[in-house]
């Protein structure tokens, strides 16, 4: 053996570990799951792969509602957070001075605590003779039979309310990293304030806007527990289907092909996303 | 933005065809290790399809004893251990500071530990969890499990996972025990079941926002209670009710009667009447006032009054009750189960009962704890309460669930209502 080819083989040796894990904890769960909702069956009986692809068109056809609420309901929560979080962002990172950590983890403390735990103290809050209705009730600016738990509104602001952090944080760590001269020198050629956002901070700040959207609009869009608890009639997202099929109904196949067609598209989306916007403006900035 | 799109242009897409891309693109050419990485991948892929055609998942038919077993002789060889495990739910049995009196009774009276366990939090999840252990044929780790009436027991019963009772080592249930729990249709004869406590699915209402009378199940479709009645999520509890408001006994019903009750409800959920399809919440959903009017369980209802919520009253409505039982059990490879019999035999005398029933306020499964709460433990409002000691005109009212006969049978249930929760 010449030792060129000894030399060939070193980056695949030193790569195998990551292999090895990447097979065993991504591909193989990935092809199980594949498997799973090619069988058909039932819990007595068992299941045997039958390979039966039309149980996807099958999903896609019953649950469409629920997919495209389940996209609908994370987009908005996903724009929401941004349009929120970004001044946020910038105000810590440009004015926060020496207090920039204090606020940062003023900002996450509620965190620490259980998303659950957050989620029905929001239950509380909200209930229709609870503390915020009650009192707009009594003073007379809504109407007594006003509700806000059980509406999409409702699941829609318990989803942007979990991604706060998320978003926050990406941002902030692109924002922080600008540095001011390029700002100064935008500001020494006569550009005014929002010229300066527009041709600045925000292409610099692009990076960190990809990453929150993609973080946030992924959790987001396979959530349930928002649409559980605070949830109505007709705000069942697609992650409660999964959960039902799986446990209440152990019809595994089901809910298999649900979540691969939601990872699918979603890889897909994110995919699109990255080459219209993500990858040219990381480029950008890197190249 | 947009400075980058003009720098660099776009791919080829669009621009003139190259000759050398088009060569490129149209002729193959295959190196001999190409060919063999190719030739491996289709191989790696043919045989990882093989291979899941082979194993498939394995069901739960035949993962119980066989039939014919000899349980009787089984039961003669089997000893007390001075110990059993014991899985409930929580808050469901008496408790103070140190534990529960009854259990600690038990132990100094029979020098038995119990490992009590309230781990059990819906009985779906809960049967999803022990379903993998008991069919790869091990112990779950209790000795007694409390599971409800429902397609998890069915499936428990059916799969030969329960140690059928001795009914010789609990004479104190064939003496004490009601007779509206005996010999459910779910198990005749009692072979594998006792219950735990009972009760009752009917309907509360809120006496502050709604003052009319509320005395049908019909009251649940009131367009006057528009977005304030609460259904419950779970559907066997939905389905029956819908089939009690068109007056159909849920435990002879056919799937033509489901698919009517669905309609029923379907309309209910359309109209707007329904708020929500509530899991437990449902009592905090009453109390908080975000429904008026909800279907409700007995306790739930009894302890909320207990609690301060005087403004809820619980309904037996004209149509009926539905009536469940939450049933103690053996599970197959116990270790202790003789241990387990014996709590069997002593939480079924009227003392120990008692206990239990004046702190769990559930339908309590022995008539005669109701002296003992009212006299011994001085607890009038207990001992009096028709949700806890039914009187026998309300034991009228109570209607049983549908029993699935098989998988396929319950697929269709759940087929015919999730839909309705789940929109």
């Amino acid at each position: 053996m010449s030792p060129r080819r000894r030399t060939g083989l070193v980056p695949y040796l030193l790569s195998l570990p990551a292999a090895v894990w990447l097979g065993a904890f991504f591909v193989l769960p990935l092809l199980t799951i594949l498997g799973v909702s090619l069988m058909t069956g039932n819990s007595i009986d068992g299941w045997t792969l039958t390979w039966n692809f039309s149980i996807f068109g099958d999903a896609i056809s019953t649950y469409s509602t629920q997919f495209g609420r389940s996209f609908l309901y994370g987009g908005i929560s996903t724009a929401v957070a941004l349009v929120t979080m970004y001044p946020v962002a910038y105000w810590i990172a440009f004015h926060g001075g020496r207090f920039k950590s204090v606020l940062l983890f003023l900002l996450l403390l509620p965190f620490f605590v259980s998303f659950v735990i957050r989620i029905l103290a929001w239950q509380f809050i909200l209930a229709d003779d609870g503390i915020i209705l009650s009192a707009l009730k009594d003073i007379g600016l809504v109407p007594a039979d006003t509700h806000v738990l059980s509406t999409p509104f409702a699941v829609v602001a318990g989803l942007t309310y979990d991604a706060l952090p998320f978003m926050l944080l990406p941002l902030y760590v692109a924002l922080q990293r600008i540095d001011p001269a390029h700002v100064e020198a935008a500001a020494d050629l006569y550009a005014t304030g929002a010229a300066r956002f527009r041709t600045v901070i925000l292409p610099l700040s692009a990076p960190g806007i990809y990453a929150g959207i993609v973080l946030v609009a992924i959790t987001n869009i396979g959530d349930y527990l928002s649409a559980s608890i605070l949830g109505g009639p007709s705000t069942t997202m697609i992650g409660n289907i999964i959960q039902t099929q799986y446990v209440n109904n152990a019809d595994y196949p089901i809910a298999s092909a649900l979540a691969l067609i939601l990872m699918v598209t979603l890889m897909l989306a994110m995919a699109v996303y990255a080459r219209v916007f993500g990858t040219r403006t990381l480029q950008e900035h890197i190249g | 933005m947009g400075r980058g799109g003009e720098q660099e242009p776009r791919s080829s897409a669009g621009g003139p065809a190259r000759p050398d891309l088009l060569r490129g693109l149209t002729e193959p050419r295959y190196s001999r290790r190409r060919f063999v990485r190719g030739a491996a991948g289709i191989l790696a892929a043919g045989s990882l399809a093989g291979a899941l055609s082979a194993c498939g998942i394995a069901g739960t038919r035949d993962t119980g004893w066989e039939d014919g077993f000899d349980w009787k002789a089984w039961w003669g060889e089997q000893e007390q251990q001075g110990t059993f495990d014991f899985a409930n739910w929580p808050l469901y049995i008496d408790r103070t500071k140190d534990g529960s009196p009854t259990l600690n009774a038990f132990s100094e009276k029979y020098g038995i530990t119990v490992n009590y366990r309230p781990v059990i939090q819906d009985n779906a999840t809960f049967f999803a969890q022990i379903s993998p252990v008991l069919q790869s044929g091990q112990s779950i780790g209790y000795d007694m499990v409390v599971i409800s009436n429902g397609w998890e027991l069915t499936q428990m019963i059916k799969n030969h996972w329960l140690i059928p009772l001795d009914h010789s080592r609990m004479p104190s249930f064939e003496r004490y025990a009601a007779q509206s729990i005996r010999s459910p249709n779910y198990d005749p004869g009692n072979e594998f079941t006792v219950t735990w406590q009972s009760g009752i699915t009917g309907i509360a209402y809120d006496t502050d926002n709604i003052d009319r009378e509320i005395n049908s199940i019909k009251d649940l479709w009131d367009p006057a209670f528009a977005g304030k009645v609460g259904m419950m999520a779970d559907d066997t509890e939905l389905g029956s009710f819908g089939m009690l408001a068109l007056g159909i006994e849920p435990k002879s019903s056919t799937p033509a009667d489901w698919r009517r009750a669905a309609d029923l409800l379907r309309e209910q959920r359309e109209a707007g009447i329904v708020r929500q399809y509530y899991d437990q919440s449902y009592i905090k959903a009453l109390e908080q006032g975000d429904t008026w009017i909800s279907m409700a369980w007995s306790g739930d209802v009894f302890q909320a009054q207990l609690s301060g919520s005087e403004n809820l009253e619980f309904v037996v409505p004209d149509e009926g009750v539905m009536f469940w039982q939450d049933n103690c059990m053996i599970p197959y490879h116990a270790a202790h189960p003789v241990d387990a019999m014996m709590w069997i035999d002593y939480f079924y005398r009227p003392p120990v009962q008692a206990l239990i029933t004046d702190w769990v306020n559930y339908i309590s499964p022995v008539p005669d704890a109701k002296p003992i709460i009212a006299g011994e433990l001085d607890d009038p409002t207990v001992a009096n309460s028709p949700l806890v000691f039914p009187t026998p005109e309300m034991e009228s009212k109570f209607v049983a669930y549908y029993d699935p006969t098989g998988v396929e049978d319950q697929l269709e249930w759940t087929s015919i209502f999730d839909p309705i929760i789940q929109s």
